[in-house]
C-alpha cells in the first residue's frame, strides 16, 4: 500500500459562511486503490469538503491537489476531466432519458463527441454502456426510463455513470444513503471490489458505521470543521475524542476531567 | 448644464411610474413566483379608467380620487383573474405561466379598443400641478417634481408595510419559503391574492399617474412590460429596492441614451443590462436562486427514433403535401407557403425549448433577422435569390450568437424575460433607424426570381426546405450533441459533473435554434416581398410559443403538428373577426389551463393508454422529478 502513488493531497483547506467556519484546517492524502471513509455527525464539514474537492464549491484558502495537479480553482467538469467520478448525497441524474442513455451521455462526453450533431446517440457505444451497467447489476434496467427507478438503484446508475470516464478517484457523497440495509452491503461490496480490481482511490461520507468500519481501509473524522482522528478502523474505533463526539456529551466531560485529572 | 439637470430630472419622473410598476411585479413574484406578464395589461387599464374617471369627475378631488378609485378598480380586477385562473396554474411549468398571463394580455388588448376606441386619448391635467417651474431658463413640468417625490414616498410607504405589519411579515416569510408558512397555518390562498391585488394596484396607480404626462393608447401595455422586465432583471426579482433603483438608472440612461444615440437610444441600457448580467447575473439586488421547477418537458417517456411505419406514415403524409398544387389553387398556396415557414420557425424554437429546457420569449428576433439579412442582401448588394437565400440567415445565427451568449448565463423566467427585452431591442432598432430598416415602413419589393415566382414553385421550396430543416433537426435531437444538450436540461449538476459545458452546450443551441429560425425568415420576406418590424415583434414570438406549446413541449416533433394547426386556424381566424386577439388570447390561456400536453402529447398519451400500459407521466407529475439543484 505505501508504494501506491498519491491521487489526492488536500492541505489546510478552509471554508466559512458568514461567521460559521464550516471547514477549518483540513490536511489528508488518498493512495491509489484505498478506500478512506470521512466521517463525523451531522454538521461537521463533510459534504463541504466534499464540495470543494470536486470543484463545485471554492475554498477560502487551502490546496488540492489532485494526480499532482493543483485544482484548488478549477470547475467540476475539469476536474472530472482529470478522471474523478463522483456521485451525489441525493442522486442526480437525467430524469428523462433512459437508464442506458444516462450512460451514454457520460461516455460522449468523456470520448469528446459533446458537438456531434450528425452521429447516432442511441447506437453510441452501446456496448461500453451495459457493460457499465452489468459491472453495477443494472443490465436488466437499460432501457427504463430513469425516473421510475427505485433510489437504491438510482444510486447503482450514479456509480456506472461515475465509471464511465475509467476514473483514477471515486468521490462517494453517502453512497448508501435512503437504501436498505442489505443493498447498503451489496452496493458498498461492489464498490470495494471495483476499486481494488481498478486500482481505484475512494473518498466516500458516510453515515452508517457499519458500512464505514467493513469497507474503509482509514478513516478520517471532521467534527466542526476540523479534523478530530485519522488512523485505521480500529484506530478510530478506540479513540476517546471521536467517541465523545459520537457518544455525546457525558464521555467529553468524562474526558476533560481526566485530562484535568492529569495536570 | 442647466439643460442636463432638467433632463436627469426627467429621468427622475418617468422612473416614477416605471418603479411602481416593476416593485408590483416583484412583489407578486416574491411570492406567488409567478411572472405576470399581464402587469403591463392592468397597467394599461388602470390608466385607461383613470381617464375615464378623471374626465366625469370634476375638481381637484374628482382627478386624485378617480386616479386612486382606478386603481382601486383594477385591483378588483386582478383579485377575479388571480382566483379564476392563477390559481390553476401555480404549480404549472413557469412557461405555462408567463403564456396564460400573455394570453390574459392579447385578450385586454383588444377588449381595451372595444371600449374606449383606438385613439390615443389625452388625459386631464392634474390640479395643481398644471405649470412648470423655471430652472435656470429651463421648464420643468411640476407635475414631474410631484412623480419625482412619489417615487420614494411609494418606496417608503412599502417599507412599512413589509416591516411593520403582520401581513407584511407573511409576505416576507413567504417570499422565502411558502411551503413552510402554508405549513406554519396561514392560509396561503388568500396570501396569495391579497398579495396579487396589492401588486396589480401598484401597477394600476402607475398606469394612471402616466395620464397628465403621456396620451392614453392600446399599445402601452407591451411597452411597458419590456422596461419593467428589463428593471426586474437588473435590479433583481423579488427586491423592491432593487426595483427602484433599476427603474431610476434605466430611466436616466433613457433620458441621455437620447442625447448620445438618438436613433437607437435602446442600445445603452442594453450595454448596462449586459454589464450587470455579467457581473450579477441575478441582478442588483436579486440573490441567486435555482430554478424549482424544470421548465418543459414534464414527462418521462424517453424519446425513441421514429419506427419504419411512423416513417412510412411521416413520408405519405409529406407526397400528399407535395401533391397539393396540382389540386389546389394559388391562395391556398401561399397559405401553405407560410404555414410551412412557420414550420421552420416552430421547429426551432422547439429545439431549444423541449431538447434544451430553454423558453425563449423572444424567437422571432432571430426569424425577423433572417428576414431583414434576405431585404438587405437583395436590395442593397443585389445579390442573387440562392445566395441571399444561404446567406441572410446568418443575420440571425450572428443575432442568436450575441444575445444567446448572454441568455444562457439565466435560466427559467429570467431566461424568458432576457430573449423578450432581446427581441425588443432589436425590433426598436429595426424601427427607429430609419435609414437602414425603413423604419415602419420597411423594406420593399424583395420578389422571388422566376423560377421560384409562381405559387406553386416557391410553395415547393418552401415545402422542401421545411422538410429538410425538420430532418435535420430530429437527427440534432438523436445526435451525441441532441443526448448531452437533454442532460443539461435534465440536471445541470450531474451534467458539469460529467464533464459537460452547460452554457456552451446551450449556447449552441440557441445558436442552431435562431439560425433556423433565420431560415425561415429568409423564406418569408420572399413570400412577402417585404420585411417589416413586426417581423421580429413580440407577437411572432407568442405564435412560436403557442405553437410548440399546441403540439407538445415534450414531444419531439410535435412542433410541426402545432405549426400546422395553428397557422391554418390563425389565417382562417383572421379573416373572420377583427377581435382576432381577444379570441387568440381567450385560446392560450383555454391550452394552458386544460391542455397543456399538446396534441401529439395528447395521441401519444392515448396510444399508451389503448396499449393498456399505465399512463407515462401521471404518477410522476404529481411528484417532483429529481432534487432541486
Amino acid at each position: 500500500m505505501s508504494v501506491a502513488p498519491t491521487l489526492l493531497a488536500v492541505e489546510g483547506l478552509t471554508k466559512s459562511y458568514g461567521g460559521i467556519h464550516a471547514v477549518r484546517g483540513v490536511s489528508f492524502e488518498l493512495r491509489a486503490g484505498e478506500i478512506l471513509a470521512l466521517i463525523g455527525p451531522n454538521g461537521a464539514g463533510k459534504s463541504t469538503c466534499f464540495d470543494m474537492l470536486n470543484g463545485q464549491n471554492k475554498p477560502d484558502s487551502g490546496r488540492i491537489r489532485l494526480l499532482g495537479e493543483d485544482t484548488t480553482a478549477k470547475k467540476p467538469r475539469e476536474v472530472w476531466r482529470l478522471g474523478v467520478g463522483r456521485t451525489f448525497q441525493i442522486t442526480a441524474t437525467f430524469a428523462t432519458m433512459t437508464v442506458r442513455e444516462n450512460v451514454q451521455v457520460a461516455l460522449i462526453s468523456h470520448q469528446k463527441q459533446l458537438l456531434n450533431l450528425w452521429g447516432s446517440a442511441p447506437r453510441f457505444d452501446r456496448d461500453e454502456a451495459v457493460r457499465l451497467l452489468e459491472l453495477v447489476g443494472m443490465g436488466g434496467y437499460a432501457d427504463r426510463p430513469c425516473g421510475e427507478l427505485a433510489y437504491g438503484d438510482l444510486k447503482r446508475l450514479e456509480l456506472a455513470v461515475a465509471l464511465a470516464n475509467e476514473p483514477k478517484l471515486l468521490l462517494m457523497d453517502e453512497p448508501t444513503a435512503g437504501m436498505a440495509p442489505r443493498e447498503r452491503i451489496d452496493l458498498m461490496r461492489l464498490t470495494a471490489r471495483i476499486a481494488r480490481e481498478k486500482s481505484i482511490g475512494v473518498l466516500f461520507t458516510e453515515h452508517d458505521m457499519d458500512v464505514v468500519f467493513e469497507h474503509a481501509d482509514r478513516i478520517i473524522v471532521l467534527n466542526r470543521g476540523t479534523l478530530i482522528a485519522e488512523g485505521s478502523p480500529t484506530e478510530v474505533r478506540g479513540n476517546p475524542q471521536v467517541q465523545a463526539v459520537y457518544l455525546g456529551e457525558g464521555l467529553v466531560y468524562d474526558a476533560r476531567h481526566r485530562e484535568g485529572a492529569a495536570t | 448644464m442647466a439643460f442636463y439637470v432638467v433632463q436627469f430630472l426627467t429621468g427622475l419622473a418617468s422612473a416614477a411610474s416605471l418603479f411602481l410598476v416593476a416593485s408590483g411585479l416583484s412583489i407578486i413574484f416574491g411570492v406567488t413566483r409567478i411572472v405576470n406578464f399581464a402587469h403591463g395589461a392592468f397597467y394599461m387599464v388602470g390608466a385607461y379608467i383613470a381617464f375615464t374617471l378623471t374626465d366625469r369627475l370634476s375638481g381637484a378631488f374628482g382627478f386624485w380620487g378617480g386616479i386612486v378609485v382606478a386603481a382601486l378598480a383594477v385591483a378588483l380586477i386582478g383579485v377575479l383573474v388571480e382566483m379564476v385562473l392563477l390559481r390553476r396554474i401555480y404549480h404549472a411549468p413557469e412557461l405555462f405561466q408567463l403564456l396564460a398571463t400573455f394570453g390574459l394580455t392579447l385578450m385586454v388588448e383588444d377588449l381595451v379598443v372595444l371600449i374606449w376606441g383606438p385613439d390615443d386619448l389625452l388625459g386631464r391635467r392634474a390640479p395643481g400641478f398644471k405649470g412648470a417651474v423655471d430652472f435656470f431658463g429651463q421648464n420643468i413640468p411640476s407635475y414631474d417634481l410631484f412623480l419625482i417625490v412619489l417615487g420614494p414616498v411609494v418606496l417608503g410607504i412599502l417599507w412599512l408595510l413589509f416591516q411593520r405589519t403582520r401581513w407584511g411579515v407573511l409576505v416576507r416569510a413567504a417570499t422565502q419559503d411558502r411551503d413552510m408558512v402554508a405549513a406554519l397555518g396561514v392560509n396561503q390562498k388568500w396570501l396569495f391574492t391579497s398579495v396579487f391585488a396589492v401588486g396589480v394596484f401598484l401597477a394600476a396607480l402607475g398606469g394612471a399617474l402616466q395620464i397628465p404626462r403621456d396620451a392614453v393608447h392600446h399599445a402601452m401595455d407591451l411597452r411597458i412590460i419590456v422596461e419593467v422586465f428589463v428593471v426586474v432583471v437588473i435590479g433583481g426579482l423579488g427586491s423592491i429596492v432593487g426595483a427602484f433603483v433599476a427603474a431610476v438608472l434605466v430611466s436616466e440612461l433613457n433620458a441621455f441614451g437620447i442625447l448620445i444615440f438618438p436613433k437607437i437610444s435602446i442600445i445603452l441600457v442594453f450595454l448596462v443590462m449586459a454589464v450587470v448580467l455579467i457581473v450579477r447575473p441575478w441582478g442588483l439586488f436579486g440573490r441567486p436562486e435555482a430554478p424549482a421547477r424544470r421548465t418543459p418537458g414534464l414527462t418521462v417517456n424517453p424519446w425513441r427514433p421514429l419506427t419504419s411505419n411512423e416513417r412510412l406514415a411521416s413520408l405519405a403524409a409529406l407526397g400528399v403535401a407535395a401533391a397539393l398544387p396540382l389540386f389546389a389553387g394559388n391562395y391556398a398556396l401561399t397559405v401553405g407557403s407560410e404555414i410551412a415557414i412557420f414550420v421552420i420557425f416552430a421547429v426551432s424554437l422547439h429545439f431549444l425549448m423541449a431538447v434544451g429546457g430553454l423558453a425563449s420569449f423572444g424567437h422571432a428576433a432571430y426569424f425577423g433577422l433572417g428576414a431583414y439579412g434576405v431585404a438587405f442582401l437583395a436590395k442593397m448588394a443585389g445579390l442573387p435569390m440562392i445566395v441571399c437565400l444561404l446567406l441572410g440567415p446568418l443575420l440571425g445565427c450572428l443575432g442568436a450568437a450575441v444575445f444567446g451568449f448572454f441568455a444562457v448565463q439565466l435560466s427559467g423566467v429570467y431566461f424568458a424575460m432576457l430573449t423578450l427585452a432581446f427581441a425588443q431591442i432589436v425590433w426598436s432598432i429595426a424601427f427607429q433607424w430609419v435609414s437602414v430598416t425603413g423604419g415602419d415602413n420597411g423594406i420593399l419589393g424583395v420578389w422571388p426570381e422566376k423560377w421560384a415566382a409562381s405559387p406553386s414553385h416557391f410553395y415547393w421550396l418552401a415545402l422542401g426546405v421545411a422538410t429538410l430543416v425538420t430532418i435535420a433537426l430530429r437527427i440534432a435531437v438523436f445526435s451525441p450533441f441532441g443526448y448531452a444538450l437533454r442532460a443539461t436540461r435534465d440536471s445541470a449538476l450531474r451534467s458539469e459533473a460529467i464533464g459537460i459545458n452547460v452554457k456552451r452546450m446551450q449556447w449552441t443551441a440557441f445558436v442552431i435554434a435562431g439560425t433556423t429560425a433565420g431560415i425561415g425568415g429568409a423564406l418569408f420576406a420572399y413570400l412577402k416581398g417585404s420585411v417589416f418590424p413586426d417581423n421580429l415583434g413580440i407577437s411572432l414570438s407568442v405564435d412560436a410559443l403557442v405553437m410548440v406549446l399546441l403540439g407538445g413541449v415534450e414531444t419531439v416533433s410535435g412542433a410541426v403538428i402545432g405549426a400546422i394547426v395553428y397557422k391554418a386556424l390563425n389565417i382562417w381566424l383572421v379573416s373572420q373577426t377583427d377581435l382576432s386577439k381577444l379570441v387568440l388570447g381567450a385560446f392560450i390561456v383555454l391550452i394552458v389551463v386544460v391542455f397543456p400536453k399538446g396534441i401529439v402529447g395528447m395521441l401519444e398519451m392515448l396510444a399508451q393508454r389503448r396499449k393498456g400500459s399505465s399512463p407515462p407521466g401521471s404518477t410522476l407529475l404529481a411528484k417532483p422529478i429529481g432534487p432541486a439543484e
